[in-house]
Order: C-alpha cells, then sequence, then structure tokens
C-alpha cells in the first residue's frame, strides 16, 4: 500500500507542476489532467481520462505507460514510474519520463502576455508568422506578425537531434542553433513513412554557419512515422520533428522562403517594451545607413561598418577601398529600403536583417534582396556582414 | 391415519418427503460427479452431470459443474455458454462470473474479463479468488499497456499467471436446491467492508504451546490494525507502529506518518481485509507474519498483496518494525 504510492508522489513532485490560467490545448493539458487526478488520488478518473487522451491520439506512447502504470497499481504496488519489467532496458523508459516532464514543463512555462522572444525583433509584411525552437524544453512556438511585432499563437512538443544542439559536421546527429528560414515543402506523397505528414527544409548551413566551416545538410521539419504519435526528445538526426497534427498544423502558417525558424539552446525572453526599444535602435541605424549612403559621404557611408566586416571574400579594407572608388563615380544616389525584417541571431551578439534594397544611380540601378548582419560594437550599430538575401 | 389428519396437508407433507429423496440423490450424483471430475474422469463425471440436468435441468450446481468440465476439458465456447447462462439466470453467484473471466483471460480478452471480475466481487466483495484474478487481469492489462509504450513484446513475469478458475459454488454442501444456493449467496456477503481475518488452521510450525498462544495474538493485532485502518482512525492505526519502524523508504519517521495521514484521510471508505496469516513466532517477543491483503476504498477498486510485518512485543504489546509488500 506504501509503495503504492510511489510513483504518484514522484509524479507530483517531478512530473506535475499545475498550469495555472495556462490558456493550454493538446495533450499536455490532458497529460496534466491526468497527474492530478493521480495526484488527487482518483485513479478511477485518471484512468478514465488517460483512457480519452489514448482515444485520441492511440500511438501516444507516453498515455500508455502512465496507463500500464494505473492499471499495475491495481495489481500489484507500483516502484516507480513506467513499472515495466527489469528486463526492459531502462532507457526506453526514462525517454518516456523525459518527454513527460518535457511536455509538463512547456505547459507551466508557457508564454502568455507580454513574454516575447528577444529574436523577433521586427517581421515584415509578408512574413505571417515565425517559428521559434527551444532546444532545451523541447517546445516549437509560433509567433504571429501583428503589425510587424510577434503575436504567440501556439506552442508544440518537438524532437530533436539524438545529440543536442550546435551542429557543426555532415553526421553528427545534432540541431543546428541560428536562423534559419523554410525553403520548401516536401508533401507525404513524397515521402517515406518515416517523414509521416510532410516535411519543410530549411536553409542549414546559412552565410553564417559557412562562414565558420559548418557543414552537413538536409535538416527539416518534418512528421512522425504512423504508428508513433511522438518521439523522444532527443532522437532525430538532427531534424526538428512534430506529431503529424501539429507539423499539419505549422504547414498551414508556413511560407517558403518567407517563414523564419529561429533555433535557440534556451529561448531568451523579454517583453514588448524592451523589443520595441531594441528594434528602434537598430531601425535607427539602418535609416542612418541608408542616408549616409544616399549623400554619398562615403567616410560617413563606411562609419557603418564593423572592424571585422566581411562580405565573401572582401575584408573592410577591400569594401572600403571598392566603394570609395565606385561611389565618387556618381553624382547621384537613391536608396530605397523596405519589407525590412530584423532577426536576433541565437548565442551570438549580431541581428539578421534582410530588406528589400532599390538602389538608383546617375550610373547603374539595381533591385535586390539584401542581408546584413548588424553588430554592437562599441555602443554602436555597425555591419558585420553584407551580401545577397 | 386420525381423522383429524387434513389429507392436503398429508399430500403436501407427501410430495415434500418425495421432493427431499430426489433432490437427496440428485445431490449425490453431482458430488460423485464432482469427485470424478477432481480424478481427471471427464467423461464419467459429464455422464453423471447430464443425468441430474436430465430431472433438473435448472440446476445450478449441475450446471456449473458442467461448465468446469468443459472448461478443462478446454471446450471454451460451451463453457463459456454455460457460465454466461447462469449468470444471467443466477446473476448474484460469484463463482460463474470468476470462471467466465478465467476463460476470457484465457483467450487474451482482458477487457472482457476485467468486467466479469468486477461482477463477481460487486455480487461478493469479499470474494478472495476474484480479487487475485482480477490483480492478475490488471497486471496483464498493464503489461499490453507497456509493450504498447515501449514498442516491444514483453515478457512480463506476471502475464503469465494463470487466472485461476473456482471449483466450487458458495453452498455447495448444502443440497443441490438452486434457488437456495442463490438466495444463500446474495445474503451471505452483504456486510462488505469487514475484516476477514483467520489463522491458519495449521499454523505451518511445530513450535510449542507458548508460541502457538503467540501466534494466536499477534493475529489478533493484524485483525485489529486492518480495523482501525478500515475505519480510518489514523491514531489508532498508527499506535500499531513501534517506535523504531523502519519507515518503507527510509524517509523520516515524521514524513512517514505524515503520508500515512494523507492516505489514510484521503478516501471516503477504506476496507482493508487480512486473509491467509501465516506467523512465525521467534522467541517471545519477535514474529512475522505474512497474509494476503485487500484493500478497497472508493477511488481504488481493489488490490490484493502479499504483506509481510515484522513485529516485536514491547512491555506487552506487539507493535509492528517493519512493513514489506511483496514475497
Amino acid at each position: 500500500m506504501d509503495m503504492r504510492r510511489a510513483w504518484p508522489r514522484l509524479a507530483a513532485a517531478a512530473l506535475l507542476v499545475v498550469a495555472c490560467g495556462a490558456r493550454a490545448a493538446g495533450p499536455e493539458k490532458a497529460l496534466s489532467g491526468v497527474l492530478e487526478a493521480i495526484e488527487a488520488n482518483r485513479l478511477d478518473l485518471a484512468t478514465q481520462r488517460v483512457e480519452t487522451l489514448l482515444a485520441a491520439h492511440p500511438n501516444f506512447r507516453l498515455a500508455h505507460l502512465i496507463r500500464g502504470d494505473l492499471l499495475f497499481a491495481r495489481a500489484r504496488p507500483l516502484e516507480t514510474f513506467g513499472n515495466v519489467p527489469k528486463t526492459v532496458p531502462r532507457e526506453k523508459v526514462e525517454e518516456l519520463r523525459a518527454e513527460a516532464l518535457l511536455r509538463l514543463r512547456a505547459l507551466r512555462d508557457r508564454p502568455n502576455g507580454d513574454r516575447l522572444p528577444r529574436y523577433l525583433l521586427q517581421l515584415h509584411a509578408e512574413q505571417k508568422h515565425a517559428l521559434v525552437v527551444d532546444s532545451r524544453r523541447s517546445r516549437l512556438y509560433v509567433f504571429e506578425n501583428v503589425g510587424g511585432r510577434p503575436h504567440f499563437v501556439a506552442d508544440y512538443y518537438v524532437t530533436l537531434g539524438k545529440n543536442g544542439v550546435e551542429k557543426t559536421r555532415e553526421g553528427d546527429q545534432k540541431t543546428p542553433i541560428g536562423v534559419y528560414h523554410v525553403t520548401g515543402n516536401l508533401p507525404r506523397q513524397k515521402l517515406t513513412d518515416f517523414y509521416g505528414a510532410g516535411a519543410f527544409p530549411i536553409n542549414y548551413p546559412n552565410a553564417w554557419d559557412r562562414r565558420l566551416g559548418r557543414n552537413g545538410y538536409g535538416i527539416w521539419l518534418h512528421g512522425t512515422p504512423s504508428d508513433t504519435y511522438s518521439r523522444p526528445p532527443r532522437a532525430s538526426d538532427g531534424c526538428i520533428v512534430l506529431a503529424n497534427a501539429d507539423l499539419e498544423a505549422i504547414g498551414r502558417t508556413v511560407q517558403i522562403g518567407l517563414t523564419p525558424v529561429i533555433i535557440a539552446d534556451e529561448v531568451d525572453w523579454t517583453d514588448g517594451a524592451a523589443l520595441e526599444a531594441e528594434r528602434k535602435a537598430l531601425a535607427g541605424a539602418i535609416e542612418s545607413w541608408r542616408a549616409d549612403w544616399e549623400s554619398r559621404d562615403t567616410g560617413k557611408y563606411l562609419g557603418h561598418y564593423a572592424a571585422r566586416f566581411h562580405s565573401g571574400e572582401q575584408d573592410l579594407a577591400d569594401w572600403s577601398e571598392h566603394k570609395r572608388k565606385v561611389n565618387g563615380a556618381k553624382s547621384w544616389i537613391k536608396l530605397a529600403v523596405s519589407r525590412v525584417s530584423m532577426l536576433q541571431y541565437p548565442r551570438e551578439n549580431f541581428v539578421v536583417v534582410s530588406f528589400d534594397q532599390d538602389y538608383r544611380s546617375s550610373n547603374l540601378s539595381n533591385a535586390m534582396r539584401k542581408r546584413q548582419y548588424w553588430i554592437r560594437e562599441d555602443g554602436r550599430w555597425r555591419i558585420l556582414y553584407e551580401g545577397g538575401g | 391415519m386420525t381423522p383429524s389428519t387434513d389429507p392436503r396437508k398429508a399430500l403436501a407433507a407427501l410430495f415434500a418427503a418425495l421432493l427431499a429423496a430426489t433432490t437427496v440423490a440428485l445431490a449425490d450424483d453431482v458430488q460423485d460427479a464432482s469427485k470424478l471430475l477432481k480424478s481427471g474422469q471427464h467423461q464419467q463425471a459429464l455422464e453423471r452431470v447430464n443425468k441430474v440436468l436430465a430431472a433438473k435441468p435448472k440446476d445450478a450446481q449441475a450446471r456449473f459443474l458442467k461448465g468446469l468440465i468443459f472448461a478443462e476439458q478446454g471446450n471454451t465456447r460451451e463453457a463459456t455458454e454455460i457460465f454466461l447462462g447462469l449468470t444471467k439466470d443466477y446473476p448474484d453467484l460469484p463463482e460463474p462470473y470468476n470462471n467466465l473471466a478465467v476463460i476470457y483471460a484465457s483467450q487474451g480478452q482482458y477487457d472482457k474479463a476485467r468486467g466479469s471480475l468486477e461482477q463477481s466481487i460487486r455480487t461478493h466483495p469479499s470474494y478472495a479468488t476474484a480479487y487475485e484474478n482480477l490483480g492478475d487481469v490488471y497486471a496483464k492489462l498493464a503489461s499490453q499497456a507497456y509493450d504498447k509504450a515501449l514498442q516491444i513484446d514483453s515478457a512480463n513475469p506476471v502475464a503469465k499467471n494463470k487466472l485461476a478458475l473456482v471449483r466450487e459454488l458458495v453452498g455447495g454442501a448444502a443440497p443441490a436446491k438452486s434457488a437456495a444456493i442463490a438466495v444463500a449467496a446474495a445474503k451471505e456477503p452483504v456486510k462488505a467492508p469487514v475484516v476477514v481475518a483467520a489463522a491458519d488452521p495449521k499454523p505451518a510450525t511445530d513450535k510449542p504451546v507458548a508460541a502457538k498462544a503467540g501466534s494466536a495474538e499477534v493475529v489478533d493485532v493484524v485483525n485489529a490494525w486492518a480495523k482501525a485502518w478500515s475505519a480510518k482512525n489514523v491514531e489508532a492505526y498508527l499506535a500499531f507502529y513501534a517506535k523504531d519502524f523502519k519507515t518503507p523508504g527510509g524517509e523520516a519517521r515524521a514524513d512517514w506518518e505524515k503520508a500515512r495521514r494523507q492516505r489514510i484521510s484521503a478516501p471516503k471508505s477504506i476496507a482493508v481485509t487480512v486473509e491467509s496469516a501465516k506467523v512465525s513466532v521467534a522467541g517471545d517477543d519477535r514474529a512475522s507474519v505474512t497474509f494476503r491483503q485487500g484493500y478497497r476504498s472508493d477511488v481504488i477498486k481493489s488490490t490484493t498483496t502479499t504483506k509481510t510485518l515484522l513485529l516485536a512485543r514491547t512491555d506487552g504489546r506487539w507493535l509492528i518494525q517493519q512493513e514489506r509488500v511483496g514475497n
């Protein structure tokens, strides 16, 4: 009688984190309901709830494990969470336990009100949504673009690389950290069952990754096999894996080539006011850069570039020499900047700024999508990298 | 015959005598059939039972025995039919539900087995075999859930336990008057949450007389302990534990007591039963008692566990020093 309570107590202490006031949907809420019933010593209610959960998600292994415990408790005293025979490798149970903890923590820590990731400084008008992944929490957050500002709409449990994050090498089974975007849409029909409802590749390795010599390819957001509701927190070869229903849900928000996917080790949260202050400061620096270029005062213009600046093979000296030559030959320059997005790079101290650049001058005109990395240097925003977007 | 005799009364008496004679004869046949079955002579047993059923097709004992014969022969279809029929005609008898559950479980239909065992317990709340079988069914259902959780084919050892068929109807000693059995069975069990405790009649020891007295005392203590628990009388319950009680998880005594208080006060009702208590006494002041503990509450339908209590006599009182679950 004493031991039978062992895991409910464990559940209470370690697993159950009551999500007060979270407007939660999805399996986390249901899971939490099951554990609350166990904690209240209402095992019949708990069983009923876990069975409802399983009716909705028949391949939800974690729910099967908890149902197993609830049944086992009626037969024999429970010794642990996942009271499976000793012959079963303990890691298998630990994986599910880890999933339970992560799902419940996510429910507790759900962003609400004025809690925003520091990364989403500005989305441009056509970017309807942004995806932010917190690897420690095994969570993907969806933000909607409301007048350029992020607004939290949903979050999902995700599986990441077996060996964690900070991908550097092909085959290292890690998920990259950085600012990426969705580059394609591979429908279910084109893939094997392993990828489930479909896949959205992202642009790893990006320009920054390549500069650091990182390699590898084929980092996708994808679904789960048909016999699997969700996979353990660390199980992929580096991809971001979602339950099929969740992948389908984000699929409805994803825009190829537009939707940012920011993968962080642990999301850096801030509030709307701080985000706005940062955005304004950077927007001011960008405007000043634009105006100085237009003014053809090359000295002032080059003052916007960081000492460690690079663009392809060019460093700051090459760039300066080239710009002085080009600008000197012009009698006028008109520069328009539009569709600006500003995304703080996780783990780095620069912001990825992308925009449409409409350049006209006395002897040359061109329109392009441009990408710059802006970094704070000696208290001033400066450009670390510049290239095509 | 005296003139005062009422002829109708006489006739009634005659019929009664005749009826009794037949009943007794048939009861003998049922008993013979039962013996034949025990000695493995299925065919002969079946013949006897059929003979009874030819005269009394509704007879519960005979039908039950016939179901048992079919079950033993592996004729699960016919056995199922008979036990099902019995549950319909005699819904208050727990045994047919139990045996039906055994057959369902043998076919891997654990949910049906569970339902049937729960019926059995509902009709007879202190029915130990059904509790034990239900425990095994839950263990099997748990094992199936674990297999799904871990995507393995586990060899859960408890799953291999075969459930126990009940071989006799309650009141089987009484003449096989089916209606009477049903009534007897229905009457008997209603006092559900009672402590059904009994010392093993042969306390499995060849200890001297003094020890026997000790073992009887220990059983009394265990019964009183279960009674305090069932009554949700936490203070009385905790008083059964020695000062140096070894808490199961090695936690502090105060923490353990706190947890126990919560666990005992949380449910609205608790019923703890003690069965098949086996006591071994070492010296004058040490004893160990192992028993089947039944537990049910308004939140937990039922569980049966094997429990061992180690007790020590302090100042003339037996107090619990250790409490272990399992064998």
